[in-house]
């Protein structure tokens, strides 16, 4: 090949051919609707008002902030996501969008979404998210994720943050309540995720990432889902406590904190085959519907019952 | 300033994908200045009407 066949060779090579759609991809949609859903109670469940506007565009830079994190980790972790199967038709290793393309992608929505959320309601809260941002992409993904099998512990508190920042938002501070709310999900993130780590250890294990089932075994990882559960079902139904949740709240959380036992129950008596495997994935499914029922329960009390006059 | 020696052929699926790539930052930006201008216009409230001359 000549020289000037080389150089355009290259230079189409280096032409992007990614679509808008993978770039929406780098934003990790499914995770992005948890943090405007959890954003979004904490903002309704804060005492004092906001314009419904300000509201919404505060939810949409929390929204787009929590996008930019995911694009931050996918930069990084393209590496290891190549390899498992669950990751591997990612944006980046699927070879659609380049590592600097969502580098650059992630560091420019992160410094919107930050900036936004400042000229919209206030600094406390856009500080929040420049850390949730930070925690996320450096705490977790640079750091945690690949040294300890304590990542999703602690790295969990950046996905927990999300109704503190919609807090934030309208009162430009913290409050215990706001704080239930970030333990509530901290405290969920271990069981559910381990529950699928359980399932794909062997994909963990190939790609060196030393989740819990990797590194201290699958009988271990049981003992802790049971434990972090047991831990959980107080907090569910610590709101009701504070007065942050109401009468409906209480019985959903009672019953939801149970439900969650059984399967914790379930995950810790089946340790073969098939049975194993389901019991798994049911707590997976029936976590995701816990955090949910909870989370709406608190929305439905703040928002829809005072409008039919329900408890007043 | 030359010409390069080889200009360079996009592929139609380069040139498709360029153009919505356009169409979508296009789209973005306006959709800022418009979320921008909103904002202003609800953080300042009533006062944006009692501007000095």
């Amino acid at each position: 090949m000549s020289d000037a066949g080389l150089l355009r060779t290259d230079q189409t090579a280096l032409l992007s051919s990614a679509e808008p759609s993978d770039f929406f991809a780098l934003l990790k949609p499914r995770v992005m609707s948890l943090v405007v859903f959890t954003a979004l109670v904490g903002l309704v469940c804060a005492p004092g008002s906001i314009s419904p506007f300000i509201g919404a565009v505060a939810i949409l830079a929390i929204a787009i902030g929590a996008g930019a994190a995911g694009a931050l980790n996918m930069w990084y972790d393209a590496d290891i996501d190549r390899i498992m199967g669950r990751t591997a038709k990612r944006p980046i290793p699927a070879g659609k969008v380049s590592a600097d393309e969502a580098l650059g992608f992630g560091l420019v929505l992160s410094a919107f979404s930050v900036a936004t959320l400042g000229l919209a309601t206030n600094w406390f809260a856009a500080a929040f998210l420049a850390f949730t941002i930070f925690f996320y992409a450096v705490v977790y993904t640079m750091w945690l994720k690949r040294s300890t099998a304590q990542n999703i512990v602690i790295g969990g508190a950046s996905g927990a943050f999300p109704p503190m920042i919609g807090w934030a938002a309208v009162t430009g501070g913290v409050s215990v309540d706001s704080l239930l709310l970030f333990l509530l999900i901290f405290i969920w993130t271990p069981p559910h995720f381990w529950a699928l780590a359980l399932v794909k250890s062997e994909d963990y294990a190939r790609a060196g990432v030393p989740m819990l089932p990797v590194a201290a075994g699958p009988d271990a990882t049981r003992l802790q889902i049971l434990l972090y559960t047991l831990l959980l079902v107080p907090v569910g139904l610590a709101p009701v406590v504070s007065g942050l949740g109401g009468t409906l709240y209480g019985v959903i959380a009672a019953l939801g904190g149970l439900g969650m036992l059984a399967c914790a129950g379930e995950i810790y008596r089946k340790r073969d085959g098939k049975p194993a495997t389901a019991a798994c994935w049911r707590m997976f499914g029936f976590s995701i519907l816990y955090l949910f029922g909870l989370f709406a329960t608190l929305l439905i009390e703040r928002s829809v019952l005072p409008l039919i006059g329900w408890g007043q | 300033m030359g010409k390069p020696e080889t200009p360079f052929v996009l592929t139609e699926a380069q040139l498709r994908s360029r153009r919505k790539r356009s169409v979508a930052l296009a789209l973005v930006i306006g959709g800022l200045v418009v979320l921008f201008y909103l904002i202003t216009v609800f953080k300042m409230g009533a006062a944006i009407m009692h501007r000095t001359m």
